[in-house]
């Protein structure tokens, strides 16, 4: 964050550049690291702080560096840039001469802010629970973090005993992101994979919105439902299902038809019972179960011998496919 | 020409039906009847996400107090025949000389600028103006939905499933709350392209025509729609026209295939884009360097993209936004932190360019927001609002922009 944040180049306002190829000139404060760390992993957006606020926060944080930046150097703090001067951070005041310590003294003071508890508390609990989560729960979760001192096991205590979490409405509640999606696809299936394959696995990600690594805003990727449901998404979703069933992803090796061991593949509807229950748990609706019965009157689906009198053989590959496409697989 | 189309759509719903039947010299005529009714009007929003500095892209050189506040990235002012600096648009302002790709247009008065721009909210959270700009409701976090979805909500729907699309890898805020509107990253890979035999789509379809009403099951209806239409219309074969070279970047990518949508009738009323890259907290640049790239970019995609669609560009308005502008000054890094009003973009339709819109504000330190910023003189629900009424003819009763009055029009267009 102090590279990516910009904070490692950020100096109280008269400093003069010692040494490198800006040597001589002066530097001075860079807000962008104060902001973010209040808006955007403490605080909140609305949790109280103003624009002074974010100037006094990165006045605090001058001189906290990195040793080499662009060596992939290690922490380090450096007194000559830093600010001296006495400061005020959400009405708590700091000495001056605080050095090092200031910085250290913001994140105590935004740690146990109760904008910070209620900021945390909603980020776990619709991560586990719902998109929407229920506002009592968040304020239970936010008390937890307060009085245990911020402890995230109590939080994911409170959260997975809560009845809200074992609700109705919060079953399968959740859209798998594309990451969980082709992670339970390829498990799903018992999928094997090489090097290779994770970097097919890893680029089918990407392709359905979700470039690993890469989330280009400091919020990261969201972990609501609505900005991974689109058409594009859902056909990228349904693309890399028929690659992953058919065999067609580079290093990844799956075996639909052992997916229906045990089933009659003379008997089409004995092999779709077999792929439901082992990759959606036996959890299909009744109307998802209806449409993939239907598709198996499909030749293309099951197909007959040449003179038509020979038994009959199920596409396991293309139900499959068919299967981690459905709406029940991108929930979980 | 009016008459003329007029008369082709009349001929379009009394004969169209029987003619699908026959042979092929009345398939011609069809189409182009076709092409005709699908040339409605087209907004382009290409949203430049992370707060573009309108000072570096629309120098005000004229002002006293340019130079000095930004002693390191200032773009250098103009000078006869030098195009390493920056390049007059009108004696106080000029173009950044990475967007010189943009003189043509604003030559030939296709391309008009709105200066100190903005929120009249004052957050500098990038995620929160963005929010603000999207839904159309500074200080609003509620509005339930954005304001391009709104605008499109108010006009007669032709009943196209790509009325509204956005290239990228999610819907953005603007078109919220539109039922039918679609993201898709590529235009070439709309498809179940995976698929060895037709029933994979039709079992996909399938799945998803279910009457459940959720999102994931809407969402899989319009899409299977939406493919039908892509395909038939052929747009992902259509190659730039008029020798249009597109930069292989995700922007220029994007701005190509929304030309392939326009150009292949599938219609399209609004298409939404955006660019990142203008977070320049440190070593921005000045003519050259950091910005000077992202900028260079930019005006390279739409300079290509108003090539590409040539006459057609009458029918089609690309605004350019950015959730707020960078700091007057220069920082500590020789970059710019968050700050207020920038600069946005019109081009084509009957934009009447040539034009810097809106009032000046000033650069001195007594004239600037809070001490610090370039004040907002233009909301820019002044700019969006007339794009909406006069381009896309958007009805001036329709409520695009709750609980805000338009004050005097900045009559961008003829």
């Amino acid at each position: 964050m102090l590279w990516y944040l910009d904070n490692w180049a950020s100096t109280r306002a008269d400093f003069v550049i010692p040494q490198g190829p800006n040597q001589g000139r002066t530097a001075g404060l860079n807000e962008n690291y104060a902001r973010e760390l209040m808006e955007l992993h403490t605080l909140g957006v609305d949790g109280g702080y103003t624009q002074g606020d974010v100037r006094e926060v990165a006045r605090a944080f001058t001189g906290w560096t990195i040793d080499r930046p662009r060596e992939q150097g290690r922490f380090t703090f450096r007194p000559a840039m830093h600010d001296v001067g006495p400061k005020t951070v959400l009405g708590h005041r700091l000495p001056a001469g605080g050095g090092q310590a200031d910085g250290e003294r913001v994140i105590d003071i935004l740690a146990r802010h109760p904008s910070t508890a209620r900021f945390i508390a909603t980020k776990l609990t619709r991560r586990f629970v719902a998109d929407d989560p229920p506002p009592a729960l968040v304020a239970r979760v936010a008390a937890v973090y307060q009085r245990t001192d911020g402890d995230i096991r109590a939080m994911l205590r409170t959260i997975l005993t809560a009845p809200e979490f074992y609700a109705a409405s919060a079953r399968r509640a959740k859209i798998k992101k594309p990451f969980e999606f082709v992670a339970s696809s390829v498990r799903a299936l018992g999928g094997t994979v090489d090097t290779r394959g994770a970097e097919a696995l890893a680029r089918a990600v990407g392709t359905i919105g979700e470039r690993l690594y890469q989330a280009e805003p400091p919020t990261g990727y969201p972990d609501r439902a609505e900005p991974w449901i689109n058409p594009g998404a859902l056909l990228a979703r349904l693309n890399f299902a028929l690659h992953l069933s058919g065999n067609r992803l580079d290093g990844v090796r799956v075996d639909p038809v052992a997916l229906v061991r045990g089933a009659d593949r003379t008997r089409p509807d004995d092999v779709l019972d077999h792929l439901l229950g082992t990759v959606l748990l036996g959890q299909a609706t009744a109307g998802t179960r209806a449409v993939l019965a239907a598709q198996l009157e499909d030749a293309r689906v099951v197909r007959k011998t040449a003179d038509d009198h020979g038994p009959a053989d199920t596409d396991v590959g293309l139900l499959t496919a068919l299967v981690l496409g459905s709406p029940e697989f991108q929930r979980r | 020409m009016r008459s003329e189309i007029l008369t082709r759509r009349v001929f379009v719903k009394g004969g169209a039906c029987a003619l699908l039947a026959t042979t092929a010299a009345p398939m011609l005529l069809v189409r182009t009847a076709r092409a005709a009714e699908g040339r409605r009007r087209v907004l382009v929003a290409v949203f430049q996400r992370g707060a573009v500095d309108g000072l570096a892209m629309i120098p005000p050189y004229g002002d006293p107090a340019h130079a000095s506040a930004r002693p390191a990235i200032a773009i250098q002012p103009p000078r006869r025949g030098d195009t390493e600096r920056a390049l007059d648009l009108d004696g106080f302002f000029a173009l950044h000389p990475a967007l010189a790709p943009l003189m043509p247009l604003w030559t030939d008065r296709a391309l008009a600028v709105v200066h100190a721009c903005g929120s009249p909210d004052v957050s500098r959270s990038h995620f929160d103006a963005q929010d603000y700009m999207e839904s159309g409701t500074p200080g609003v976090k509620t509005t339930p939905d954005g304001w391009l979805a709104r605008a499109l909500g108010t006009l007669p729907d032709a009943g196209s499933p790509l009325r509204a699309v956005a290239l990228g890898a999610a819907l953005p805020r603007s078109l919220r709350g539109d039922r039918g509107a679609i993201a898709m990253q590529s235009v070439r890979d709309f498809d179940v392209r995976a698929a060895t035999s037709a029933a994979a789509p039709r079992g996909f379809e399938a799945l998803y025509e279910q009457g459940v009403r959720d999102l994931l099951h809407g969402t899989g209806r319009d899409t299977f729609n939406a493919v039908k239409v892509v395909r038939t219309a052929g747009a992902a074969g259509l190659a730039p026209a008029h020798g249009a070279q597109y930069p292989r970047t995700r922007f220029g990518e994007s701005m190509r295939q929304i030309g392939q949508l326009i150009r292949a009738d599938v219609g399209l009323e609004i298409a939404f884009t955006d660019v990142g890259g203008w977070g320049t907290h440190v070593g921005q640049g000045n003519e050259r360097g950091q910005l000077a790239v992202r900028l260079q970019d930019f005006a390279t995609t739409l300079a290509a993209f108003a090539r590409d669609l040539g006459d057609r560009m009458a029918d089609v308005v690309v605004l350019t936004m950015s959730e707020f502008g960078r700091t007057i000054g220069e920082n500590g890094n020789r970059g710019t932190d968050h700050g207020h009003a920038t600069a946005m973009l019109v081009m084509g339709g009957s934009v009447r360019g040539g034009r810097v819109y809106g009032r000046w504000p000033g650069l001195r330190v007594d004239q600037r927001f809070e001490g610090r910023d370039l004040a907002v003189t233009t909301d820019f629900r002044s700019l969006f609002i007339e794009v909406a009424r006069r381009h896309l003819r958007v009805a001036p009763a329709a409520s695009i922009f709750p609980g805000w009055t338009p004050r005097a029009p900045l009559d961008l267009f003829a």
